[in-house]
């Protein structure tokens, strides 16, 4: 996690002062040409033409039902993650068993796949041509093309998020204070909901605020199983797409905008969520040494 | 599996056999209806797929500008985090918290905003357009678009280490005469390597599979900026699902094995730093 | 899994109730805005004719793109398309459409044509009149992508074409021609669309290769100050086909209005609405009224290449001229 705390060092180990400065003035420049620049040039061409032009490129209809569908697609995918990342944290950091490492390295996989190929599964399996595809046809199920496929692959692409946040947090913590719990008496759950859940849930939002932006701002696997209906089975980023496609650059850049607010909330809210969750820790040291 | 638990924790099986399902439905079954699919392909069809001249020309481009993108990200990772943990500066949090935007801020958009800027009449591309340099549509607007995607990894992986790191060592060895280069080369270095090491891995993996931010930048030409991803998409549009998922098998393979590696990486660097 | 979240999916999307008939028209990139004309012109005759309310979808992406989409399933009741090809694969893999669906409707099943023109800056200052001029060094070509797109698959065979009909043009040196044309490319977008921003936004490239009626939608979105149109002296006629996607309306019991759909393309109100937005129009009368917006262009054909499914084979297969073309000019 992030360290802003204020460092105080001895002489011998930190650098001359024109050292710092240097080194500090060329992080902040590639800070700002790579990440500033971007964030500045978003905003810069949404609002190119006025505020006008900007709000009308929001409440298009066709915007709204994007933004509708990308609500959508988070809040069934970031749940389902949270409940999974619960529950493979619970079972890898608190339990040894062999093959940990293995199921470690496929909890990791979707991360590292390519977008594009997350898409392609879905086409795979429940694509016309794919496994399933006529099964489905028959019973009038639509996966793909659909906001079920839309949903699916949001949460292939944000399956990582929750867990990776939660394990190593729940493997530093150890298991002492449940086993006491346990001991005492309390049952399973309750040792679960008033010793883990409390421990972990700085640790927990933060995983939850991640997938969370990660399952908006998904384009490349959703692009493969959305169908582009327009008003219907287009996301947010991919409303995007098109805005940009039809010229319309102002609208697309508004649109591209809210999404980049979206990021910097997310960033706010992470940030908080650290300084949360560094305070409690001090407090708790404090209580420690009284 | 076999398993061995020790622990009175109750829920181990629940919570195994939960994990175990969702991961079989969400993430096995699919990339295994991969694999499978591409049985569907003769040995020698798989290899003609994955061996086109074009395709392995996307390989190089892909593999090229991720090594180029997580190579800088190394060194500016390092230097992020060294800033951000070591100095203190107006700032610092909001700076801080700025690093993760590369995360949170979606590909497409990141892919749009970056050509808008590095176009030949962008805010910045128009300071290389007379050097001769042209920025996007060209490999270095995928190395660009690369770097921006993975900037977050090797600070965030190093970031925490360099924190932890124990200011006795450099008082120690600084006692015995060291400079402060010398004390950053034989010192500092080597406790950070396995976490520069993981970033780097962490960045390359996530560069190779990348698709939403390179296409706007690309440039798209044949053997010069084609990424492997859009090899795929480009068989998918010529109806050939086969050739589409022998590329993505090769794909699937490559990140299966940096995982691996990663996630040895990470036990060494557990095991280094005293924890476990 | 699949039942829950078809059952959330119910819950969170209003289906709209009020319309008898809902219509799903697949298309490709360039065509929204003849779309967005076209639909509620469309919508006001049903109603009157059969007193019934029909509602329309729409979908767009590159044409091949799209017609994937079909093939995996995305239930078109018609699809629109800019190149037959694209139809025809959804005849062969994914057996949506029927056979013979050329055959079904008026002039192969294509309510309009465009053809390719050379679009270039103001004042043209490289002086290009021609599809020769586009082989000159230092003259830079904006195509999109002949592997992936439709629009830059017309233009590589107008080149080729040209070439042809050139005194003494042989398959030799149309190929030739055709390398020099796409040695002058710096850019290959995937779809017409990014050719199009990749040209007026990014300010990149002397001449770009394009549909006749994208050069009428460039107009309207960037200004008519900025660029000129030139016809070259012959052209690809590029028919831009329709169909009924016959497995899904039969499916979803639409085949009437889908077929009202696409017939009514040809009626003069649809023909109008097509030379509005620059479409080449079949029906006479609508013709001579807008003719004086469609210059009058020497034509050839798909036909000269054994139609398009046998020039995609020959050419833009993987392994094809094009990529022999491509890779000869990657070595240099």
């Amino acid at each position: 996690m992030a360290g802003a705390t204020n460092v105080h060092r001895s002489i011998v180990t930190t650098e001359a002062p024109w050292v710092r400065y240097t080194l500090t003035a060329i992080a902040l420049l590639l800070i700002g040409l790579f990440l500033v620049v971007p964030l500045f040039t978003v905003f810069y061409e949404a609002l190119k033409k006025g505020w006008a032009l900007y709000f009308e490129a929001m409440i298009e209809p066709d915007a709204l039902s994007a933004i509708k569908l990308t609500l959508i697609a988070a809040a069934i995918s970031v749940p389902l993650n949270l409940v999974f990342g619960v529950a493979a944290a619970w079972a890898i950091a608190k339990f040894d068993f062999r093959g940990k490492s293995v199921l470690i390295t496929l909890i990791d996989l979707p991360f590292a796949v390519s977008p594009v190929v997350a898409g392609l599964i879905y086409v795979l399996m429940f694509g016309a041509q794919g496994w399933w595809g006529p099964w489905l046809m028959d019973h009038d199920i639509k996966i793909i093309f659909a906001i079920p496929g839309i949903v699916l692959a949001t949460v292939f692409v944000t399956f990582p998020f929750i867990a990776r946040e939660l394990i190593p947090l729940m493997e530093a913590q150890g298991s002492e204070e449940e086993q006491a719990a346990m001991t005492l008496g309390a049952s399973g759950f309750q040792t679960f909901w008033r010793v883990t859940l409390p421990n972990i849930k700085w640790g927990l939002l933060y995983g939850v605020i991640l997938a969370n932006a990660r399952a908006m701002g998904e384009f490349g696997a959703v692009s493969v199983v959305s169908g582009h209906i327009r008003g219907e089975t287009n996301t947010l980023p991919l409303h995007v797409e098109i805005l940009y496609n039809e010229y319309n650059f102002v609208g697309a850049f508004a649109c591209a905008s809210l999404l980049a607010l979206l990021a910097l909330v997310t960033l706010a809210a992470k940030s908080f969520v650290e300084w949360r969750a560094e305070q409690q820790e001090a407090a708790a040291r404090r209580d420690a040494v009284e | 599996m076999a398993f061995k638990k020790h622990s009175v924790l109750p829920g181990f099986n629940l919570a195994l056999g939960y994990t175990l399902l969702y991961l079989s439905i969400i993430v096995l079954l699919p990339l295994s209806a991969l694999v499978l699919k591409s049985t569907g392909l003769t040995a020698e069809a798989f290899w003609h797929a994955v061996s086109e001249p074009r395709v392995v020309a996307s390989y190089k481009v892909t593999f090229g500008a991720s090594l180029i993108a997580a190579t800088i990200n190394l060194i500016t990772g390092l230097l992020i985090s060294w800033v951000l943990v070591r100095y203190s500066f107006p700032g610092k949090r909001f700076i801080d918290a700025l690093v993760d935007l590369p995360f949170a801020l979606p590909t497409a958009v990141a892919g749009i905003a970056l050509a808008t800027i590095y176009a030949p009449n962008g805010s910045i591309g128009q300071w290389f357009e007379p050097l001769g340099i042209k920025v996007a549509f060209s490999p270095i607007g995928i190395v660009l678009a690369l770097t921006f995607i993975t900037l977050p990894f090797v600070v965030r992986t190093v970031q925490p280490v360099l924190q932890d790191l124990e200011p006795e060592l450099e008082e120690a060895a600084s006692s015995l005469g060291a400079t402060r280069l010398q004390i950053f080369w034989k010192v500092i270095l080597p406790t950070l390597l396995p976490a520069l090491l993981t970033g780097f891995a962490l960045a390359f993996a996530r560069a190779i599979g990348e698709y939403g931010s390179v296409i706007f930048i690309a440039g798209n030409m044949p053997y010069v900026s084609e990424i492997t991803p859009l090899m795929i998409i480009s068989k998918l549009e010529q109806y050939d699902y086969l050739g589409a998922t022998a590329i993505a098998v090769v794909m699937l393979v490559v990140s299966f094995t940096l995982l691996l590696l990663i996630n040895g990486l990470q036990w060494w660097s557990a095991k280094r730093m005293g924890r476990r | 899994m699949s039942r829950l979240l078809a059952a959330v999916l119910a819950a969170f999307i209003a289906v709209p109730a009020f319309a008898d008939v809902t219509l799903l028209n697949v298309s490709y990139d360039v065509m929204r805005d003849f779309y967005k004309d076209y639909n509620p012109a469309f919508a006001k005759y049903y109603d009157a004719k059969f007193k019934d309310k029909v509602t329309l979808q729409q979908s767009h992406g590159g044409s091949s793109k799209q017609a994937r989409s079909v093939i995996d399933g995305l239930e078109a009741d018609v699809v629109t398309m800019n190149q037959s090809t694209d139809i025809d694969a959804i005849v062969e893999k994914g057996k949506q459409i029927n056979a013979g669906w050329e055959k079904r409707l008026p002039n192969e099943a294509a309510p309009f044509s465009s053809l390719q023109v050379l679009i270039v800056r103001k004042g043209n200052p490289k002086g290009i009149k021609d599809w020769n001029d586009l082989t000159k060094p230092g003259v830079q070509v904006i195509v999109p992508n002949p592997k992936t797109s439709g629009n830059g698959r017309y233009t590589y065979l107008a080149a080729w074409g040209y070439a042809l009909k050139q005194a003494g043009g042989t398959d030799a040196k149309a190929r030739q021609f055709v390398t020099d044309v796409f040695k002058n490319v710096p850019v290959l977008d995937a779809g017409g669309r990014g050719a199009t921003t990749t040209f007026m936004q990014r300010q990149i490239g002397d001449v770009l290769v394009t549909f006749e009626n994208e050069a009428e939608m460039i107009a309207r979105e960037f200004g008519r100050g900025g660029f000129e149109v030139v016809y070259p002296s012959v052209s690809i006629d590029a028919d831009l086909p329709v169909a009924v996607v016959d497995k899904v309306v039969d499916k979803k019991g639409t085949r009437k209005a889908a077929e009202e759909y696409l017939k009514y393309l040809w009626s003069p109100e649809g023909q109008e609405i097509a030379a509005q937005n620059y479409l080449r129009p079949r029906d006479p009368a609508v013709a001579a009224k807008y003719a004086k917006q469609f210059p009058n262009v020497k034509l050839f054909g798909v036909s000269d290449f054994g139609g398009l499914q046998k020039a995609q084979k020959v050419h833009f297969d993987d392994g094809g001229v094009y990529d022999q073309i491509a890779a000869s000019i990657a070595k240099k």
